[in-house]
């Protein structure tokens, strides 16, 4: 482990744009230590007791909440899961109110998802309680970054590479209205990966390349030439209505993922996508299937460790770490199996 | 004996008239409430005197973009601490937008806007008509009674007139009484969802932009339109180089085709938005570096003529909401001589320009009789020190709200009297 | 953390006395194994894993048998959660075999408030029911908070609270341990 000292200190996470390669690198390592607790009958540790993480959730979102509510659980934390109809707080004032109300019962993370971006810039702006961004509108879903990027660690040997340094990965789909697809594209370029974008010039942020750091393809086939990785996005069906795009059998006919398409990556290229799919929308059925190809299932595993880590870190407490604590622990740093 | 009230005499201030080019140290006495003379006047026995050695003596500036918020939306404004602000600012007269509720496009809110700036009694306050009924963009105001009430241009300001049939019949009707129509100009289906500037910084924070084409469309089929009725046309809050670009063309063919800049959109770019600053937002956004330096050659060339603050206020829970949610604007009253005397610092304009972009051209534009020291106008006079450093401090603005954008910002020049027919309305450090 | 840049440090065990004293450990516990099929071997994350396996190499010299062993990461039972950097280094808990019935030598290098091995004993039980557990501790350096008393010890120190005692490593595989004063 490096003795670099972390980037984050303020007590929160908010998006991949403020997290080092040292952050990241942390809480990976720490998720896979942690997986193996996943695994165990007893699938519970004491780490968190008396901790409480409140789940605010402002929008629907079943998976992310079970996923952060397991990891609370599961390191013993009191979990309360919040949810606010989002027509409720459609006069936005409510939500600091909600917020402050919540600080009152003195939590201790709070994980928060709603529509709007930058809402947890927000939020962390008006109260002290640590605050993990579950998702902000078209913004940033760390969490989500760092579970694929874990998913990616785990499958490196089969891309044979050691490490993320160089490894091409290609973004497809609505990257404009995408916080999947924004935090992957930060977070990965962190980590010395190639991000390409690939989708409709209608689905793409304007100015994207110097944005992001990624080339932007609208070209399906050319967007995966060698990639190692496919990251496809899910297409939000109510995009049509704005005219992003005329139908979905033409998004499936130029942009959505099949085998014949996959044929263009590099061989061995894995498939990812955050969930839930659409079936012949983005991807086909047949290849969503595939677990010689796509981890979609590891993600989801994955997210659960991540989670962990990630409240583990949150409520884990002084911000300097002690340097002799650092150099003994390098020191015997992979000692055993 | 004493003298008559709104007698003043000022001495050995650095006197500055814009509209003559006059820049001279010398004395100004002010009678009855109007300007006597400047030079070596002889004031009245018993006239009280300031003492304006090492002050700039100017007209009193004239903001032709200003948000008051009442009637209807006193919670964020109202014309009292609005034109109060407006005295702290040296802003003796302010025209006031036609976005409260009840909407001025009847004379009767006229009326009352002007009953309650006379008992305030801060600076003039002259109103803007809506242009259209109810500012929904359909059925023409009755333009002449308004004007006849008191209003001095017309503007559906906050949205624009998307029609193009009725913008051609506005610019077409409002030549019966010369009036000048204000165009917030904005292609709302361009602008769709968008809450910030559509560049770099809004697609890294997932915002939905606002491209600088939906003014420059806007722009440019307006200025089609005043080719074709005449019209006197003025663009609100110009922020894309396409719009300067297209300015500059109609006024170098003769039509009678103005337009006015903010401080914000000159002095700050989408970045200043940083991590979702709502009080980074307003409308039109804050544009990219390239507009932002069209802004400032436009001024340097004389294709913007007018500073205007499009001040507007807003209470701290329209701004304390997700960035999307929160409300449009910026209030800019006492900052607007700061920022303007920035860009003299920076030599986009000289003295006289600047000062003549927030006096006489906004005046002469709505012809109102102020923005000079001509003798005969009346007497609204500012003093400022243009050399006093300051920060710009959100906590001590004197109107009612908060939301500034330059909230930190160092900056020079600062208002130390200003006098309103003859009388003082704000003094620095009372 | 600057503060920590003038730190004192001394040798308090070779390398050679860090050999000789797991060879002592491994000769007391040696005979006690009756039914070595019953025994395990588990160290505690990060020093006692070095000393656990030095130890289960001595012991498989001794007896010509080799017990499986195990390294235990305590991280998520710690009692001081809020006093871990924000970065705890977290280690891989790897207990491949049953513990259920089996009797579970604990090896840790050093010995100190006792609160480490109560994490242990907890992280332990949430893997099963063991029939007993020993400790085997390499260095006691005394101030118990806890009522917790090794079974098998192979040196004592005497140490101050505010000193740090450790086992690190000094060139490939050999160990020393380490007395360091706190700034
Ligand atoms: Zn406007």
């Amino acid at each position: 482990m490096t003795a670099k000292r972390s980037t984050l200190k303020r007590k929160h996470l908010l998006g991949m744009a403020e997290l080092s390669r040292t952050d990241i690198t942390q809480i990976l390592e720490t998720a896979a230590s942690i997986r193996e607790i996943n695994y165990r009958d007893i699938k519970k540790v004491p780490t968190l007791r008396g901790k409480t993480i409140i789940n605010l959730f402002f929008e629907n979102s079943t998976r992310t909440r079970t996923s952060f509510e397991l990891a609370g659980k599961r390191m013993s934390a009191d979990v309360v899961n919040i949810s606010v109809a989002s027509s409720s707080v459609a006069k936005g004032e409510t939500l600091i109110d909600t917020m402050i109300t919540l600080q009152a019962m003195n939590p201790d993370v709070v994980v928060v998802r709603h529509a709007e971006p930058g809402v947890h810039a927000l939020l962390a702006r008006h109260v002290d309680t640590a605050v993990v961004n579950a998702g902000d509108g078209g913004h940033e879903h760390p969490t989500q970054s760092l579970l694929d990027m874990l998913t990616i660690e785990d499958n490196l040997h089969r891309l044979n590479r050691k490490n993320f340094e160089g490894l091409v990965v290609a973004i497809c789909g609505d990257v404009l209205h995408s916080r999947v697809a924004r935090s992957n594209a930060i977070g990965l370029r962190t980590m010395g990966a190639q991000v390409r974008l690939v989708g409709p010039p209608t689905l793409m942020p304007r100015f994207a390349e110097e944005a992001l750091g990624a080339p932007v393809f609208y070209d399906l086939d050319e967007g995966l030439a060698g990639a190692q990785v496919v990251m496809v996005l899910r297409l939000q069906l109510e995009r049509m209505h704005a005219a992003f795009i005329p139908s979905v059998r033409e998004y499936f006919k130029f942009w959505g993922l099949s085998r014949r398409r996959l044929a263009c990556a590099a061989p061995g290229a894995l498939v990812m996508h955050p969930g839930p799919v659409n079936r012949g929308v983005e991807i086909s059925s047949e290849l969503t299937d595939d677990p010689e190809r796509t981890v979609i299932l590891d993600q989801v595993a994955n997210g659960l460790a991540i989670r962990m880590a990630v409240l583990y870190r949150l409520c884990s407490g002084r911000v300097v770490v002690e340097k002799e604590q650092m150099t003994t622990d390098a020191t015997l740093k992979g000692e055993g199996p | 004996m004493n003298a008559e009230a709104g007698t003043l005499l000022i001495k050995g201030g650095r006197v500055i008239d814009p509209v003559r080019r006059f820049d001279a140290t010398a004395d100004l006495l002010l009678v009855a409430g109007k300007i006597e003379e400047i030079g070596r006047p002889d004031p009245p026995p018993g006239c009280p005197v300031i003492d304006a050695t090492g002050l700039v003596v100017a007209p009193g500036l004239v903001d032709m973009h200003v948000h008051l918020r009442e009637p209807g939306f006193e919670f964020k404004e109202t014309i009292a601490s609005g034109t109060r602000t407006a005295a702290a600012g040296g802003v003796t007269s302010v025209a006031a937008m036609a976005n409260t509720n009840p909407v001025i496009d009847d004379p009767s809110v006229v009326g009352y806007i002007l009953e309650k700036a006379r008992a305030a009694g801060h600076a003039n306050v002259f109103p803007i008509g809506a242009l259209t009924r109810g500012l929904r963009g359909e059925t023409l105001t009755e333009m002449g009674l308004l004007q006849k009430a008191g209003c001095v241009a017309f503007s559906d300001d906050g949205r624009p007139v998307m029609d193009s049939g009725v913008m051609r019949k506005a610019l077409d009707y409002s030549r019966a009484f010369n009036a000048l129509l204000i165009q917030h100009a904005e292609d709302l289906g361009l602008a769709a969802r968008g809450c910030m500037n559509e560049g770099v910084v809004a697609s890294r924070l997932g915002l939905p932009g606002i491209p600088a084409e939906s003014e420059d469309i806007i722009v440019d089929r307006d200025i089609r339109l005043v080719s074709l009725t005449g019209g006197r046309y003025h663009v609100a809050h110009i922020s894309t180089r396409g719009a300067v670009q297209a300015v500059a063309a109609a006024r170098a063919r003769g039509l009678p085709v103005s337009c006015e800049a903010t401080p914000h959109h000159l002095a700050l770019t989408d970045i200043a938005v940083g991590d979702y600053d709502t009080d980074a937002k307003m409308s039109p956004p804050l544009r990219g570096e390239v507009d932002r330096q069209a802004l400032r050659e436009g001024l340097a060339q004389g294709v913007v003529t007018v500073i205007a603050s499009d001040h507007a206020p807003h209470d701290l829970d329209s701004k304390r909401v997700p960035f999307c949610q929160a409300a449009n604007g910026v209030v800019g009253l006492e900052t607007l001589l700061p920022i303007t005397l920035e860009l003299v610092a920076e030599g986009v304009v000289n003295l006289n320009a600047a000062l003549a972009a927030i006096t006489c051209n906004p005046a002469q534009l709505l012809g109102i009789d102020r923005g000079t020291l001509l003798p005969g106008r009346p007497a609204d006079v500012v003093l400022f020190d243009a050399n006093e450093a300051w920060t710009v401090d959100a906590a001590r603005l004197h109107g009612m709200a908060r939301n500034t954008c330059f909230h930190g910002r160092p900056v020079r020049g600062r208002v130390k009297v200003t006098i309103l027919a003859g009388r003082i309305v704000y003094r620095d450090g009372d | 953390m600057d503060a920590m840049t003038q730190l004192h440090e001394e040798i308090v065990m070779t390398a050679d006395a860090v050999r000789q004293a797991v060879d002592r450990l491994a000769q007391h516990i040696q005979a006690d194994v009756t039914q070595p099929q019953n025994w395990v071997v588990i160290g505690i994350r990060r020093g006692g894993a070095v000393v656990a396996r030095l130890l289960r190499d001595r012991l498989t010299q001794l007896r010509g048998i080799t017990l499986p062993i195990g390294y235990l990461d305590i991280t998520f039972y710690r009692d001081d959660l809020d006093t871990v950097g924000p970065n705890p280094l977290v280690g891989a808990t790897d207990l491949a075999m049953d513990i259920d019935d089996k009797h579970i030598i604990l090896v840790d290098d050093v010995l100190f408030t006792g609160r480490t091995i109560r994490a242990a004993l907890n992280a332990l039980f949430d893997f099963g029911r063991p029939e007993g557990v020993s400790l085997a501790i390499l260095v006691d350096r005394g101030h118990r908070q806890l009522p917790i008393q090794p079974d098998y010890v192979a040196e004592t120190l005497e140490t101050q609270r505010r000193e740090s005692i450790k086992l690190v490593e000094k060139g490939t595989g050999e160990f020393v341990v380490v007395r360091r004063l706190r700034a």
